[in-house]
């Protein structure tokens, strides 16, 4: 199927590309479809693309590249709501709010996008460690400093 | 919104599977116990909306994105 896309033009997708999220995400409860797409070529940054709403795109980054200690369990229940059997099977994303400069740019450490691979079943889970706020640096000296 | 006035030790039926209910009140705190199904998520209203909140904002940033991709190359 085609579809347009805030970033990326208009583009050609398979069935089997799209992630499904089945209760939409917090703020976007009816958006259930999404595809990844690259934003970057040194592989940090993608794109999380609405497939029905054009306009609807977060640029998300794997966040164990600018916290390698960010660690959270996933529980048992939402390992079932998503089908995991295994974790190599899954993938963390987060969202970046993006800021003017640049460099001011915040990461969303407590609402992980959580996916599986293997069934593209995706879900936004809000955790309850408190170490982990939603509007955590993008870029800083040191990469332990994991306080909101 | 429904509105019920409840005591402490009394509680509240939604729906077939979730119970609230009032554990205990002090001064102006009340403990609330929920009982629900794993699959319905509970939060603190305040942190959901935060969530809300970012996802809303993060999905409006109108930074030029080739202007992005070139600072985040530096």
């Amino acid at each position: 199927m085609n579809i347009q896309t805030k970033y990326h033009g208009e583009l050609t997708i398979e069935e089997t590309d799209i992630i499904q999220f089945e209760n939409g995400i917090p703020g976007f409860l009816n958006e259930q479809e999404f595809i990844i797409l690259p934003l970057t070529e040194d592989g940090i940054y993608f794109v999380m693309q609405s497939v029905r709403t054009p306009q609807l795109a977060f640029v998300i980054t794997n966040p164990f590249i600018f916290y390698k200690d960010y660690d959270f369990t996933v529980e048992d229940v939402i390992v079932k709501q998503l089908g995991i059997e295994s974790i190599t099977d899954v993938k963390v994303f987060n969202i970046l709010t993006l800021q003017e400069p640049f460099e001011e740019s915040t990461v969303n450490l407590q609402a992980p996008i959580i996916i599986n691979t293997k069934n593209n079943q995706a879900k936004q889970v809000i955790l309850n460690n408190e170490s982990y706020k939603t509007k955590h640096p993008l870029f800083i000296e040191s990469p332990d400093s994991i306080k909101g | 919104m429904l509105i019920l006035a409840r005591r402490k030790g009394e509680a509240i039926q939604i729906g077939n599977e979730i119970e609230i209910k009032i554990l205990s009140i002090q001064g102006d705190q009340v403990k609330i116990g929920i009982e629900a199904p794993k699959t319905v998520e509970v939060y603190r209203k305040e942190i959901y909306e935060q969530i809300q909140e970012e996802n809303k904002q993060a999905a409006t940033s109108s930074m030029n994105v080739l202007d992005f991709i070139k600072k985040s190359q530096k």
